[in-house]
């Protein structure tokens, strides 16, 4: 069996148990009654403002305030460690710029990691972080609720501390007790205890880090976040035990955004038009897997002209999964900014790493948990607008006008990823920051530091290893490019929908460029694909396709 | 204004050139960001060449220069018509002295000191000096020069036909004006800026346009401004192969950002007021032209604009009891000072049935009666031996209510005419003498040929039309029927099409209307579009912010067609000017990266895989896309004056002819051209 096939299986799978929970999360944030009981508790902790709800301004200063919090908290947990508590490995003091990227990586809900968990972190630091990958996925969730109803029409967007806390308690943690309990079903360790000490066949003592995997890799997965407990992540055999384990993590990295999409089609009385977003996302995941699984079923291109076997490229891959679940894992893990891991991605051969680029440069096919859908209104709404002057009308989205206003706001959140990756890129490229750091010479090293910024901007975490990022340079600039990848897509986007909200509702004719037909997906297809193009295209070239090119024949 | 210029009239042409040059001026070139990156690429690269000069960078910027000059063409070009129309309208300005009225006395002052509220004169051969309302008498007037139409125009003072424009003539008799106009802002003034697009403003679609093409010029610019720095590494990992020069990557630079709506943005929207003007219509600014393309409910008064303009006397149809001689002639009777077309054409009905003459009634005992839309009847009191004889006629339901409140009644036959006349798509007009009903006039109403099919059309492009009448419902009700409106508001005032405007657009529509009268202003200016009659009042003509100089009510349909294609014409031109992107990345990504990777013995590197046209030499790729992105600009100009060819469909299949069109078109037409470019220089050994 071709591996695309199995692939493609699982891409349906993960639709249909999406739908389900997609009632799940919107019941979460949104009670039937309105005021639900677990509000009722909220407003008795946190006080009556808790439960009101304001403009987008409102959402979006009680979202940073909440962050700046979670960010001071761990920064001072993280510089602290070796005084504090939960550390029966003897974890010692951090530098300064390390804590720095680590504290910005996991508020950001990107979770890059210029680290290796088991040997620089104490279980109390590890424990804080695994509270951050909660509040941050329940972060972008909870911008997309308040973009989602500014969007359906409603001046009043929702109140920040409501949502998140339900979308935390009622929504993330139970989800994720259910698949930590699989996980510690199939094997994965959950311990509060120190490293083993055991003594091998050999008659050696070895060392195995453990810890609260289970709990700390449900979260990881589920919530886009994607920081491994260890350093080699997903790789690691203690996180992916055997075949179940390995299925569930795999499921768990798109539910949650597939999942943002019908709660989208739900709050704004559109479910068609959810379907047909939902199948332009589908659709850009089955062609990046068709290209990592074609690329990865190809021999090892390290290996060419040398006198060895052709087989599928196996370097880098768990061997008992074969080449199917590497690249599978690779394109989803890229889509959705997860940045787990299932295979090492620098031994991707040069093609297939098109993939897992694309998915960090569009960072919008099912994309982060919530951000995912945000930056996807993005495109759609160049799409709305170039496709809205074909029809012969001023272009418009549920029935508001998009003007000057909306245009420049989502121009300006739409330069934001390339200004990152691409000047990120350039600067370290050109100087010794990043030239000194790259682990293989050519067209792969850049594609190493090109790698390591479309990671940060897209905040999706994962990365070329290999690239000696653990340098200072290296902490700062990709601290400073998560935070900017992280806040201003979202700002700019609810900005839109508040601007949007205020408008009056045209009424819609046959004359309305619909958003719920096959056409309008193949425009929105078509403009993601073009504008991604052009824009990365000449990057694309000189990292992967050059490195592919230059590969003798 | 009729004076029909070709598209490409070689004249226009010519007295395009001097302006392009002109537009060189950074100051102008600012106001366009996409080409002022042209300009400045363009200026860099001029500058390099005082330090080392080669023939591929020489031809580099001179096709740069050419790619600034082209869209500053096109911009002239546009202009250029409304220049045309401009001069001839300045050279109707009036110079003759004025003859202002101060009490009885006329003195003569210049047509440009009058101020609102002066009275003057005018007799036959005058020029009027100003626009103004005629309060005294009656003249006809030649309106040619700005209607184009040669048969003169009778303006009376009272009524809806009492607005003159400044610079249109007397003919004939005397009249007293009131000047309405501030000198400099008269219609003319306003006509006169309007073609000239002086006060032209960037519309909000424009603008949002605008904010998109800088965000990609932006974008463009980090793309290609950060190669050098990627080539740099790429080189020092050993890769051979040389950082692509300043002039290369302004070349792409200018080949990646669109170029080709950026240079014919503010064409289009010039020639879009400018198609409108050739239909005759004045817009007050392009945002109502913008406007007119979202407009999806039409508000159509049925006489003149669904149906043929007057309605007819056809029949004369007798109440019991009645001779048919005796009902013609007391209709006459109340038709005498009746000046609508219905009321004389009932005064020639009665002629040519029964030959009765109409009669002199100057005589002081006959007392007329007007039309009032509160009474809904006209009629005389005739004064005759102490006894006064009321004769009325009107609509059915109002006569009813007058016999009725006289002591009078209603005869069962005559209301079944009525409602007889009606179900035909009719109007009754019931005439009463004194409390007796005297029977029914048939008048009749005629359909427009064709515009029911362009209701379908209508209807297929999302629009709904209401027709507006002062009939009963009934009638109104045959009449829409036969000609395929949507809706209809019968025994409509203006105060209920001003609710009706409201309601439509608290319900999210874009309503436009067409009137004349003075109390069709408020809902001119409450309509999204609403197209004023050139022969209505000043008062109409001013709360609409449209002219229509013809006085023609379908061309409401074609305006919203211009509307519809002067976004589409935007949109369809950037889809292409971006789709084009594709060819020329394949041109000259591979033409700037030539030695990155090369093995040692051969001078291109694994790149040139890429060079999928198999273009002669970098220089010549690189050429080849700069001079394809100035040519199209040039071959695009008479697309972006005429607009993209417009359909009426629905908006789902408009969508995918333009993206087939204009969208794959875009992306598969570079391709060959590109290459014929190619063949073309490198065969003349310019590379």
């Amino acid at each position: 069996m071709h591996p695309f096939i199995p692939s493609l299986a699982f891409i349906v799978i993960a639709l249909g148990v999406s739908w389900p929970l997609s009632r799940w999360l919107f019941r979460a944030v949104v009670p039937p009654a309105g005021i639900g009981r677990f509000d009722k508790v909220l407003a008795t902790l946190l006080g009556k403002s808790a439960l009101t709800s304001g403009s987008w301004k409102r959402y979006f200063i009680q979202l940073v305030g909440f962050n700046a919090v979670m960010f001071a908290v761990t920064w001072a947990i993280m510089s602290n460690q070796q005084h504090l508590p939960l550390n029966p490995d003897g974890q010692g003091p951090v530098d300064t710029s390390l804590v720095f990227n680590t504290t910005v990586s996991f508020v950001t809900n990107t979770n890059l990691q210029h680290y290796s968990g088991e040997s620089t972190y104490s279980y109390l630091t590890q424990l804080t972080l695994m509270f951050l990958q909660f509040t941050s996925a329940a972060t972008g969730i909870a911008a997309f609720f308040a973009l989602a109803r500014g969007l359906a029409g409603k001046k009043d967007m929702g109140g920040f501390p409501r949502d998140l806390a339900r979308i935390v308690v009622l929504f993330l943690i139970p989800l994720a007790a259910i698949f930590s309990a699989g996980y510690i079903l199939s094997g994965i360790p959950m311990t509060l205890e120190g490293a083993a000490s055991v003594t091998t066949l050999e008659g050696l003592t070895q060392t195995i880090a453990r810890g609260p995997v289970s709990a700390f890799l449900a979260i990881k997965q589920l919530g886009t976040n994607g920081g491994g407990f260890f350093g080699p992540n997903s790789t690691h055999p203690l996180e992916g035990a055997g075949i179940i384990s390995n299925f569930l993590s795999l499921l768990a990295i798109p539910i949650i955004p597939m999942a943002c999409v019908w709660v989208f089609g739900r709050i704004v009385g559109r479910p068609k038009h959810a379907l047909v977003i939902a199948a332009v996302m589908s659709a850009f995941i089955v062609l990046k897997i068709a290209v990592a699984t074609t690329g990865e079923t190809s021999p090892t291109a390290a290996f060419a002209n040398l006198p060895v076997a052709e087989s599928p490229n196996l370097e880098g891959k768990e061997l008992r999964f074969g080449a199917t679940t590497g690249p599978l894992w690779s394109v989803l893990t890229t889509s959705t900014s997860n940045g787990s891991v299932g295979a090492m991605h620098n031994s991707l051969n040069p093609l297939t790493l098109l993939a897992p680029f694309s998915g960090m440069w569009l960072n919008s096919t099912f994309g982060g948990v919530g951000v995912g859908f945000i930056n996807f209104f993005l495109f759609m709404i160049i799409a709305i607008f170039i496709a809205g002057l074909m029809v012969g009308r001023t272009p418009e989205y549920l029935g508001k006008k998009i003007e000057a206003r909306e245009m420049a706001l989502a121009a300006a959140a739409f330069i934001i990823h390339p200004l990152l990756i691409l000047g990120g890129t350039a600067l370290f490229a050109a100087t010794s920051m990043g030239a000194d750091t790259v682990a293989n010479a050519g067209p792969r090293g850049f594609s190493e530091i090109l790698y390591e910024f479309s990671s940060a901007a897209a905040n999706n975490g994962s990365g070329l290893e290999g690239l000696g990022d653990g340098t200072t340079a290296w902490n700062i600039a990709t601290g400073i490019v998560m935070l900017l990848g992280r806040y201003l897509p979202i700002v700019i986007p609810l900005a839109i929908a508040g601007s949007l909200a205020l408008k009056p509702q045209v009424a819609e004719s046959s004359g309305t460029l619909r958003t719920d037909t096959a056409t309008f997906g193949l425009v929105t297809f078509a403009v993601i694909l073009f504008l991604g193009a052009l824009t990365f295209l000449p990057v694309a070239l000189l990292g992967p396709i050059l490195e592919h090119l230059m590969v003798p024949i | 204004m009729k004076t029909r210029s070709s598209l490409l009239d070689p004249h226009l042409l010519k007295g395009a050139l001097i302006p392009s040059l002109r537009k060189l001026d950074p100051r102008i070139q600012w106001a366009n960001p996409v080409m002022f990156t042209v300009y400045l690429g363009a200026i860099l690269c001029s500058m390099q060449l005082f330090r080392s000069i080669n023939l591929f960078e020489l031809q580099l910027v001179i096709w740069l220069w050419f790619t600034v000059l082209f869209a500053n063409f096109a911009e002239a070009l546009a202009e250029s018509r409304g220049k045309a129309q401009a001069d001839a309208l300045r050279s109707m300005r009036v110079t003759t002295p004025a003859r202002k009225l101060v009490g009885n006395h006329e003195t003569s002052v210049s047509a440009s000191d009058l101020r609102p509220g002066d009275l003057v004169v005018c007799e036959a051969g005058d020029a009027i000096p100003s626009d103004g309302e005629i309060i005294e008498g009656i003249a006809s007037v030649d309106e040619s020069a700005i209607t184009g139409e040669s048969a003169p125009v009778i303006r009376e003072s009272g009524g809806d036909r009492s607005a003159v424009t400044g610079g249109t003539r007397v003919l004939s008799d005397r009249i007293v004006i009131k000047v309405t106009s501030e000198p400099g802002h008269s219609f003319l003034d306003r006509m006169i800026s309007l073609v000239e697009g002086s006060e032209r403003q960037k519309t909000p679609n424009e603008k949002a346009l605008g904010v998109l093409l800088v965000s990609l010029t932006l974008i463009f610019l980090l793309v290609t401004f950060t190669l050098p720095a990627f080539a740099k590494f790429l080189i020092e990992q050993g890769l051979g192969g040389q950082t692509p020069g300043f002039s290369s990557l302004v070349a792409l630079l200018v080949c990646l950002i669109p170029t080709t709506i950026g240079g014919l943005v503010s064409a289009i929207g010039i020639s879009g007021i400018d198609r409108l003007t050739r239909q005759n219509v004045l817009a007050t600014s392009g945002r109502a032209v913008e406007a007119a393309g979202d407009v999806d409910v039409l508000l159509l008064d049925k006489t003149g604009t669904i149906t043929l303009g007057n309605r007819q006397a056809s029949e004369f149809i007798a109440a019991p009891g009645v001779d048919a001689k005796i009902l013609a002639e007391a209709a006459q009777l109340s038709s005498l000072a009746d000046e609508t077309p219905e009321g004389r054409s009932v005064v020639v009905l009665a002629k040519q049935l029964f030959d009765i003459r109409a009669r002199e009634l100057a005589e002081p005992h006959a007392t007329f009666v007007p039309f009032t839309a509160e009474t809904r009847m006209s009629g005389v009191d005739l004064l005759s031996g102490g006894e006064t004889r009321r004769i009325r006629k009107g609509a059915a339901d109002s006569v009813k209510r007058y016999v009725e409140s006289i002591g009078g009644n209603m005869p069962t036959e005559v209301s079944r005419n009525v409602d007889d006349i009606s179900a035909k798509g009719g109007t009754p007009l019931v005439v009463v003498d004194g409390s007796r009903v005297m029977g029914t006039i048939f008048l009749k109403d005629i359909v427009k040929g064709g515009i029911r099919e362009r209701f379908v059309k209508l209807r297929e492009m999302g629009i709904r039309t209401v027709m507006i009448t002062g009939d009963n419902p009934r009638t109104a009700a045959a009449i829409a029927a036969e000609a395929g409106v949507d809706d209809f508001m019968a025994e409509a005032t203006p105060e209920d099409k001003m609710r009706r405007i409201k309601a439509e657009q608290q319900a999210g529509h874009l309503v436009a209307m067409t009137g004349d009268g003075t109390n069709d202003a408020p809902a001119l200016a409450q309509a999204d579009v609403g197209v004023a009659m050139n022969t209505g009042t000043q008062a109409a003509r001013e709360a609409g912010n449209m002219v229509d100089l013809d006085s023609d009510p379908t061309k409401l349909i074609d305006i919203i067609e211009i509307g519809k294609q002067l976004l589409m014409t935007r949109g369809s031109l950037t889809t292409f000017s971006l789709a084009n992107d594709v060819a020329k990345y394949f041109a000259i990504l591979p033409a700037l990266f030539i030695g990155l990777g090369a093995t040692s013995g051969s001078a291109a590197g694994p790149l040139a895989a890429l060079n999928v046209m198999n273009l002669h030499s970098w220089q010549s790729a690189i050429l080849s896309a700069v001079i394809f992105n100035a040519l199209i600009i040039v071959a695009l100009i008479p697309l972006a004056l005429k607009g993209v060819a417009y359909r009426p469909m629905d908006a789902a299949s408009l969508l995918r002819r333009n993206l087939l069109i204009y969208g794959i078109g875009g992306i598969l037409a570079p391709f060959p051209c590109l290459k014929l470019i190619d063949l073309t220089i490198s065969g003349l050994h310019l590379v």
